[in-house]
């Protein structure tokens, strides 16, 4: 960040004077500079703009609140694995082909090899961190833009993912998972709900709605959101209080110079993009046990949903800046702006048009509003 | 001048926010939700939504068609949560994926709202859904349909081209033609893909390292446009015996016209998009619902009806 140097001139030494990157910033001034400020107010405006617009639809009951909570613990959890890349300076346009193979490993596997379903989803998880680190690879390597290399495995996983699930099992759907997962570690591991009992308790004291056979509107909260809240906490954790977080800034904001003072980068850009492939194989292995089955088409475009989160949450593109709680906060934007367009009952022909303008809106706003903060011109 | 960004946002964010508004309150009538599968670049719902315009005007109520913008089923499956969250007087949703819609659509039952299955999946999926009922074309069958008839031309090898390989409706479609043709689908099922230059380009390499093929059946216009491109293009119509496509579009009607395709299998889907809303009302006004599923289909339109299904395909056929 670039703040204008208040040391007295040469001519004058004054020795008790501290050196001005140690001064102590007030709490306010330090809040007001944070990346995420402005994906902050972006958020707010959203709900602003949704409760005047679709305020009495449903959308803020409590099964209309799981409904936007669950896309947007979705675009969490790429978002984080993508913010993370993305300060780290590369990107990752494999996530959304990603979350169709690791699903297709996950499910063929187990239903046509007689593979134990613990067993597949560790195999998805090696497999997925092993392209990851191969894409991290090249990249280190050849010195390739990220863009280009992660491209190319966009339409070989893609590819691979229809190939396969032909090859194998002559169709591009692979149902029937529930008869293998239900009661498995794994299968709660991933798609339990969670405190059941509460949420009963909740309906029957008139705090949230109530089906007509008694059971409440929201069954429990899905594990999809507490994954999507570890792994948030976790990488806000590490690069904010960390040595590891520190080498992510670093090697983002100037390989060349991060290297120089000794920051081993190639091994942080090869384990960031570790990280989104682990990320991308949580959001498959939520999605393939809630629905019960793998597709081939399954997270079409997702990997720009995901840049997306981290760009609302102030994210540079150049690398060197931004925040997991942006992101996060980017990817509650999106999913609120996803589904709340449905809610206001908007024609679904002019649907793209509206989320984009939205999109557009709230990152205007959330730039806006952290230039004025920061006094960046 | 910063100050004058933001406040054009505020005043663009308000305009949006106005205009959303006034869409919403324009009509106090029953909200109904129609939920399909398609992406946005599948042209064929047209008609259905031209067919949900009429509905809306003849009924006096609302409709609102969501679908998933690249067809992800598992997307459509939380616009289905969501427009159970949303509660519209009823649902009508297709059935692209039994599995992964399951739980979606057993929500919206379970929370008391009347819903119809159309188009995609099967009487017994929609029962076990707890729908009121099916109106569709079964899929199996329309299939053996159109084989039986490629049998009678004399078709022997035969290429299937799917462009929505990921619905399994469309593979039973091409499993019920080789079954109606009596031989086994093996590689004879093309996952075209759904650009028009893709699709073309796949056939023709198809068929040149397939030259004994003689009949061929397109999944709809997506995959028999270019068909039809192809054969016009090579001129080489006289050497299939049977050239049949599901559903109607003109470029298929002008197909049919001019011998260049045999016939079109018309799951009428103008009937999938106007009746499930029309039952819908009378439900939620009177109570009222015929007892049994409904199959707008197949039928067969072929040289001998084709004048009359011609003026009005691609906008209400």
């Amino acid at each position: 960040m670039a703040e204008q140097s208040h040391a007295p001139a040469a001519a004058t030494p004054v020795l008790d004077v501290v050196d001005e990157r140690l001064t102590r910033q007030s709490r306010w001034r330090r809040m007001l500079s944070r990346p995420d400020l402005g994906a902050f107010a972006g958020a707010v405006l959203v709900f602003i703009f949704f409760a005047i617009t679709a305020g009495n639809t449903g959308m803020f009951a409590s099964d209309g609140v799981l409904n936007w909570l669950t896309v947007t613990a979705q675009l969490m959890i790429i978002g984080t694995g993508a913010a993370l890349l993305m300060i780290g300076g590369e990107f990752d346009l494999s996530v959304g082909s990603m979350i169709g193979f690791t699903g297709m490993v996950i499910a063929i596997p187990t239903i046509y090899f007689g593979l134990p379903i613990g067993l597949s989803v560790v195999l998805a998880f090696v497999l997925a961190m092993a392209i990851g680190a191969l894409n991290g690879f090249i990249i280190v390597r050849t010195r390739l833009p990220s863009f280009i290399v992660t491209l190319a495995s966009l339409y070989m996983l893609r590819g691979l993912t229809i190939a396969l699930s032909i090859l194998f099992t002559n169709r591009t759907i692979v149902s029937g998972l529930k008869q293998y997962s239900s009661g498995s570690f794994v299968a709660q591991l991933f798609a339990a709900k969670l405190f059941p009992g509460f949420f009963q308790w909740l309906a029957d004291n008139g705090i949230i709605n109530k089906l007509p056979n008694s059971q409440p509107a929201v069954p429990g909260i899905p594990m999809l959101l507490l994954w999507a809240l570890v792994i948030a906490v976790i990488g806000h954790i590490v690069l904010t209080k960390t040595r590891i977080g520190n080498w992510i800034f670093a090697s983002g904001g100037d390989a060349n110079a991060a290297r120089n003072v000794g920051v081993p980068v190639s091994a942080v850009k090869i384990s960031l993009f570790m990280v989104t492939a682990f990320c991308a194989t949580v959001f498959s292995a939520c999605q393939v046990f809630e629905f019960g089955s793998a597709a081939s088409d399954r997270g079409l475009l997702k990997e720009f949903e995901a840049i997306i989160a981290a760009v609302i949450g102030g994210c540079l593109l150049t690398g060197g800046y931004g925040s997991v709680i942006g992101a996060c906060l980017g990817a509650l934007i999106f999913g609120v702006v996803q589904m709340g367009i449905l809610f206001t009952g908007a024609p679904s022909d002019w649907f793209q048009v509206f989320l984009g303008a939205m999109l557009l809106i709230a990152v205007l706003f959330n730039s806006t509003i952290r230039r004025r903060v920061t006094g960046e011109r | 001048m910063k100050s004058t960004v933001l406040r054009n946002v505020l005043i663009a964010a308000s305009i949006l926010a106005a205009a959303t508004v006034t869409t919403t309150t324009s009509f106090a009538a029953e909200r109904f939700v129609f939920v399909s599968h398609a992406p946005d670049s599948d042209s064929w719902w047209n008609v259905i939504k031209n067919a949900l315009k009429n509905a809306e005007h003849d009924m006096g109520v609302t409709v609102e068609y969501r679908n998933p913008p690249t067809g992800d089923i598992a997307d459509m499956a939380r616009i289905i949560q969501q427009a159970t969250a949303s509660n519209p007087d009823g649902l009508v949703t297709t059935i692209a994926d039994f599995d992964v819609l399951q739980s979606a659509v057993q929500g919206a039952v379970a929370k008391g709202i009347p819903v119809i299955t159309v188009n995609s999946g099967t009487a017994e999926q929609s029962k076990k859904l707890g729908a009121l009922m099916h109106i569709g074309q079964p899929e199996y069958d329309a299939g053996k349909g159109a084989g039986e008839r490629a049998k009678a031309a004399g078709v022997t090898k035969f290429l299937c081209v799917n462009h929505y390989i990921t619905n399994a409706a469309s593979v039973e479609r091409c499993q019920g033609y080789a079954d109606g043709l009596g031989v086994p689908l093996g590689g004879q099922m093309l996952d075209s893909g759904i650009d028009p230059t893709e699709v073309y380009n796949k056939v023709k390499a198809f068929l040149a390292s397939h030259p004994d093929t003689n009949g061929i059946l397109t999944l709809g216009p997506n995959s028999a446009d270019p068909v039809i491109k192809y054969l016009r293009d090579t001129g080489s119509a006289s050497k299939f015996k049977s050239v049949i496509s599901f559903d109607l579009d003109s470029d298929i009607s002008q197909a049919i016209k001019d011998g260049i395709m045999d016939a079109a299998i018309d799951q009428q889907p103008y009937l999938q998009g106007y009746l499930p809303i029309v039952l819908l009302t009378q439900y939620v006004r009177y109570g009222v619902i015929p007892a049994n599923n409904i199959n707008t289909g197949p039928g067969f339109v072929t040289k001998d009806n084709i004048a009359l299904v011609e003026k009005l395909a691609g906008e209400y056929r």
